[in-house]
């Protein structure tokens, strides 16, 4: 069955003849929006994003709306708007391409988020490993600046504001929004403990400080032209909007797919969107969400209630891609990174991988993290290196139950969920390696074998 | 210090932008890294007093953040994703490979100071995994079957 995309965000992403330079941005339309922002009261303009129901994109799925109510604007302090353009959830490869491929729809989306919250000064955090991106927006944001449409007094409405682009230097832990804001003031990425260092009301500077990720913010722009309640009718409600699905792993056709929230199943993106697996291979799991969400597990029943009351009871390939389905089979949508893995997948090495990377990230602010999570990742190299013990799989679950929900900021369930989700779904692997080695062992043979994923 | 004068204007143009002096610390760890190859305790010391700050704050992110350096690296610096969704596409098949092609272990500076190569966490392209960057360039589909070619490549500097 062929799946139409439905691309917003992605319109001219990949179109060929489509440049990343102004001229060709505004001889498709762009800047229209921005034009019409300034001549709209910027308060209504948070009333129709509030309207769009449009969620965070960049990981919680907070509605961005609610996000922008909560902002105090009584402070008598300057606002601030930053982009989140980290993008260092493993899996999800979305924002480079709007970055290189159509910089100026984002600088449109954050000048009017930037308007409607009447910010004075604008970030875009963008990772240091986007060498290429960096340049290109910094040349956006000359073309731009050339043209009005930011700095001073923009397209003569009187409102000014300007674009800064700050360059990350390869630490995952500056994806969250009060470990971003340490990072632009110069410090550690070391988040910040909410309350009271929300950034609405103490972020940047301990100013007011709205933190949206790329994709939220390109959002903004379509929800000007079409109106709160126009965006809202694409999806679901409560699931509203597009969503920019990266597909990585055991697939013939890795790569990023567009579609109404909610508009394919996890098996319509698998087999008829990507192509399906590789001849003779079979589905074993699913991480849905970036390498933070709870893994599915392919012969998995999910049965249970939404949140409007309907019963379901799905298959892995049945499960709508959407903010509230992902949450209700035990996941999450995260930032749309889906990785696939197939019947060749050793789960050990998989989670070792996993936890080698939340080793090298933690802040090391908090004792659990810093101290929890390598002693997750000893534990399953140690497996994978040939001395892997049966009590393992209870040890892991057993340290990472001991790191959730007590740390500073959700890095803490990041590094947790994957390893509560590997033990619960496939613990039988991982006695079963302990098993295999100590029989490897008797029979004189080194205990480890070849590992391909860690 | 010995800054190219390109870089002294980068920096002069770029300080007064911030709000406040130690939000530039990082971009400007970034521009001497870039000038001078590495942070040297010179350089650090020289950031720290360009922003009124403490060696010690600059030195904190330096060994914070993993793209801050303090030693030079090889001709070429390369750096293999090796995250979960590389790791499946065979990213460490790759990096054996250029092990071998480079006489060089992940982590090290080939003798020659040809090439540093190192294993680096997610580079936001999973789905052209694997993922190489070499310096500033990023590669994108360097799989265990065609990295001795790109090895070759760029030994003749054919990339």
């Amino acid at each position: 069955m062929e799946h139409q995309q439905h691309r917003l965000i992605f319109k001219h992403i990949d179109e060929p003849g489509y440049t990343n330079d102004i001229d060709c941005y505004i001889k498709h339309g762009g800047y229209e929006q921005l034009k019409k922002a300034v001549t709209m009261k910027p308060e209504d303009i948070c009333a129709e994003v509030l309207e769009s129901g449009v969620r965070g994109r960049g990981g919680a799925g907070f509605p961005a709306g609610m996000k922008w109510k909560f902002l105090d604007r009584k402070s008598g302090k300057p606002i601030y708007l930053v982009c989140n353009c980290d993008e260092s959830e493993p899996g999800t490869f979305k924002d480079r391409e709007i970055v290189h491929q159509d910089p100026h729809q984002l600088i449109e989306g954050m000048m009017c988020s930037a308007f409607a919250i009447q910010a004075k000064l604008a970030f875009i955090y963008i990772r240091g490993e986007f060498f290429q991106g960096y340049k290109i927006l910094e040349r956006a944001i000359e073309e731009a600046r050339e043209k009005n449409l930011l700095g001073d007094n923009i397209l003569g409405s009187g409102y000014s504001c300007d674009i800064i682009v700050h360059r990350g230097a390869g630490a995952y832990i500056c994806g969250e929004e009060t470990g971003l804001i340490e990072s632009i003031e110069g410090n550690r990425a070391n988040p910040r403990i909410k309350p009271p260092y929300f950034p609405a009301a103490l972020g940047l500077y301990q100013c007011p400080t709205i933190v949206n990720n790329v994709e939220t913010l390109c959002d903004v722009k379509h929800i000007i032209e079409m109106g709160g309640k126009g965006f809202s009718e694409i999806g679901t409600p409560g699931n509203t909007g597009t969503r920019i699905w990266c597909v990585s792993g055991h697939v013939q056709k890795p790569g990023y797919y567009e579609f109404p929230c909610s508009a394919v199943t996890l098996g319509e993106l698998i087999y008829d969107v990507c192509g399906g697996l590789k001849p003779g291979r079979k589905l074993k799991a699913v991480i849905p969400g970036g390498s933070s969400a709870k893994i599915l597990r392919a012969d998995e029943r999910f049965t249970g209630k939404l949140k409007d009351g309907t019963e379901f009871d799905w298959g892995i390939e049945d499960i709508p891609m959407d903010f509230d389905s992902l949450m209700a089979v035990g996941s999450m949508s995260g930032s749309g990174g889906v990785i696939v893995m197939d019947d060749t997948t050793d789960m050990v090495e998989a989670l070792a991988n996993i936890n080698y990377f939340y080793a090298h990230e933690s802040c090391g602010q908090c004792t659990p993290c810093r101290e929890g999570v390598p002693w997750m990742r000893k534990v399953t190299q140690r497996m994978v290196d040939g001395n892997a013990r049966e009590e393992d799989a209870d040890l892991l679950k057993n340290i990472a139950d001991q790191i959730a929900g007590r740390t500073i900021c959700a890095f803490g369930e990041a590094a947790s969920w994957p390893v509560q989700s590997f033990i619960a779904k496939f613990k039988d692997e991982f006695v079963e390696k302990a098993r295999e080695q100590a029989a490897r062992r008797k029979d004189g043979k080194e205990a480890a074998t070849e590992t391909t994923l860690i | 210090m010995d800054l190219q004068s390109e870089t002294i204007e980068k920096i002069d143009k770029l300080v007064p932008r911030y709000p406040t002096m130690k939000s530039a610390a990082l971009p400007l760890c970034h521009l001497v890294q870039e000038d001078q190859g590495y942070l040297s305790k010179e350089a650090m010391v020289w950031i720290a007093d360009r922003l009124d700050l403490q060696p010690i704050n600059i030195m904190e992110l330096v060994t914070f953040y993993p793209m801050l350096r303090t030693e030079p690296t090889g001709r070429h610096h390369i750096r293999v994703c090796r995250t979960l969704p590389c790791a499946l596409a065979g990213a460490y098949q790759t990096c054996k490979k250029l092990e071998e092609a480079f006489n060089c272990k992940v982590g090290h500076t080939s003798a020659d100071g040809e090439v540093t190569l190192e294993y680096v966490e997610c580079h936001a392209d999973c789905g052209k995994a694997p993922v190489v960057m070499v310096g500033e360039d990023e590669y994108t589909n360097i799989t265990p079957e065609s990295a001795e070619e790109f090895a070759t490549k760029l030994k003749n500097g054919a990339l």
